[in-house]
């Protein structure tokens, strides 16, 4: 980062074009401030909104209130706890195996990459159609002999399997995020370092322990960043494997606002995924400083 | 090197100088090294099944007659193909319209972010001015926040315009969570373009925005085509701005999404394969330029 932005420096033609850079900016800060900032304070405008206009609680007090609020709130933290560290695990051992250079590693990369451009929809129906009672996974199962039975996964009165085929759905979806922008950070590390590692003796485990971990902070602090975010947003991954018999946060914005027709309650959740969400990112700058944050 | 030129090197030599293959190393480092290579491709080829398998059952499931959604236990190997499910699926209320939509919808995305993006990735990457710093920080931070979630607000703001449940709603919103996204990528894709030949053209007459059609763009075109595909798959995926954002004009996840529990299985297992099928081709035209994408923006 620090090195592109010397090089611009020193090449940039002098002041002729003095206006150009802020034309280029201007549509794009226009868009962001009408689509992103402008709908953000909207949020919590709304959230805030009584009956007839004007400040009140209502619509926080009626989020608070609802049954299945508190079930939302601790389904996602749930989810997110459990999922953040999985995905990464994953995605550190496919970022590890495409930087072993074995043989065909565009083919890996390309394999680990594929539920990239899956959508979550997508997903989730694709694991419902392994998960659920006459499914693919009780298929193989009961065939192999291990169940006699179809075991029911899907099961609404019991939350547990639920949450982890939630879990093991969003780990296929969302790891080759996670993994890409870990590749991408191993090949930012000069092989010298590995090999003098080598020649030290150092296993494989102290090598990724005490040379690629380190070196691969910014990369692992923008990967949990990201998919901490997203992992917060959850929703339709969800609702193609336990309908509504589970609830999180965004699904109940969601049924807010489509079913229940109160947007301002719907708003008071986007709001509290906002602030989940933002807490989040604070958390993990604060957690894994690495150079680059003091400003260049 | 350029993270994109990184990605497509091939490997290179190794650590080690390699021995004829009759003399095979004996020490215990290096069969400690064959013993991790070993378990290296282990490893490979079980994170491959985890990531194939759901494939594999969404495609049988689609292409065997309707009737297997629902047989037990299933067949692993299907006995008869057939486009009956996916048929079916097709075939099925509003998916046609709803799929015709989705790609509008992408399109308009695809074309809007570019337009507003890559002129700000140009600046970025070529300009040296004041409150660059400032604006890319900006451009970072959109990162902390679900910006999906965000079609909530925008809904209501919509009704006022009268522009809400059409396809340029969902358009406009789906702009607004690429847009970061394209002028982070369209930056680092000019970075790579050197400077000098754009510095050539102007030394030999070009004007500026000449020098640009004439030199960098071709350079940058394959990079950016990369991109654009990728924000039609972003667009192409997205479920919950378009399902909050839509009644009736609903995109292809939407419709799905609202119709999940009162749809038949076939109905389910077709549509997932519908939307899945597009990205496994998109992401293998791009996958040259997948770390340079998600790589570079990591930085």
């Amino acid at each position: 980062m620090a090195t592109t932005t010397a090089t611009a420096a020193r090449v940039t033609p002098r002041r002729r074009l003095g206006w150009a850079p802020y034309a280029l900016l201007a549509p794009s800060l226009v868009y962001l401030a009408v689509f992103f900032a402008l709908p953000m304070v909207n949020a919590f405008g709304l959230a805030f909104q009584g009956d007839e206009g004007g400040y009140s609680l209502e619509p926080i007090r009626r989020m608070l209130g609802d049954e299945r609020f508190a079930k939302a709130l601790t389904t996602t933290l749930l989810l997110v706890v459990i999922i953040v560290p999985i995905q990464f695990v994953v995605a550190m051992g496919m970022a590890l195996v495409v930087n072993a250079r074995l043989k065909g590693t565009d083919l890996w990369l390309y394999v680990f990459a594929l539920p990239l451009g899956i959508s979550e929809l997508a997903a989730g129906i694709v694991w419902f159609s392994i998960f659920t009672e006459q499914g693919w996974l009780n298929s193989l199962l009961t065939q192999v002999g291990i169940l006699d039975r179809p075991f029911i996964f899907l099961d609404y009165q019991r939350p547990t399997p639920l949450i982890l085929t939630i879990v093991v759905a969003e780990a296929w979806r969302a790891t080759s995020i996670v993994m890409i922008i870990l590749v991408a950070g191993l090949q930012g590390i000069p092989r010298d370092y590995l090999e003098a590692a080598d020649v030290f003796g150092a296993t494989a485990w102290q090598r990724v322990r005490h040379v690629i971990l380190p070196l691969l902070k910014p990369s692992i602090r923008v990967a949990l960043i990201l998919r901490t975010i997203l992992a917060f947003q959850v929703f339709a991954t969800v609702i193609a494997l336990a309908g509504s018999a589970t609830n999180v946060l965004a699904g109940e914005a969601y049924r807010w606002y489509q079913n229940l027709r109160d947007p301002r309650v719907a708003a008071a959740y986007a709001s509290l995924i906002l602030i989940l969400s933002v807490l989040s990112t604070i958390l993990f700058l604060l957690l894994l400083p690495t150079e680059e944050d003091r400003p260049t | 090197m350029s993270a994109v030129e990184q990605a497509q090197a091939e490997p290179g030599p190794e650590a080690i100088p390699a021995r004829p293959a009759d003399r095979p190393d004996r020490s215990p480092a290096a069969r400690r090294r064959r013993r991790v290579r070993a378990l290296t491709y282990v490893a490979a080829f079980l994170l491959s099944l985890f990531v194939l398998v759901p494939i594999y059952f969404i495609t049988v499931t689609a292409f065997t007659p309707r009737e297997v959604s629902y047989d037990f236990p299933k067949p692993f190997i299907p006995g008869t193909v057939s486009a009956e499910t996916v048929r079916f699926f097709a075939d099925s209320t509003g998916v046609m319209a709803a799929l015709w939509r989705s790609v509008m919808v992408a399109a308009m995305t695809l074309v809007l972010s570019t337009l507003l993006g890559a002129p700000a990735g140009y600046a970025l990457a070529r300009f040296a001015f004041r409150g660059k710093s400032t604006y890319r920080l900006l451009i970072l931070s959109t990162r902390a926040f679900p910006i999906v979630i965000l079609s909530i607000p925008l809904a209501v703001t919509f009704i006022t315009w009268g522009i809400y449940d059409t396809t340029y709603s969902v358009a406009l919103m789906h702009t607004g969570l690429a847009l970061p996204f394209t002028i982070l990528i369209t930056s680092s894709i000019f970075v790579s373009v050197p400077r000098d030949l754009e510095e050539a053209a102007r030394t030999l007459g070009c004007t500026p925005l000449g020098a640009f059609v004439k030199v960098v763009l071709p350079l940058a075109l394959p990079g950016l085509a990369a991109a654009a595909i990728f924000t039609f798959v972003l667009s192409w995926n997205e479920v919950f701005a378009a399902v909050i954002l839509t009644l009736r004009q609903r995109t292809l996840p939407a419709l799905v999404l609202a119709a999940l529990n009162t749809s038949p299985l076939p109905f389910r297992f077709a549509a997932a394969w519908f939307m899945l099928a597009p990205s496994l081709l998109v992401i293998f035209i791009i996958r040259r330029y997948l770390l340079g994408l998600w790589g570079r923006v990591a930085r």
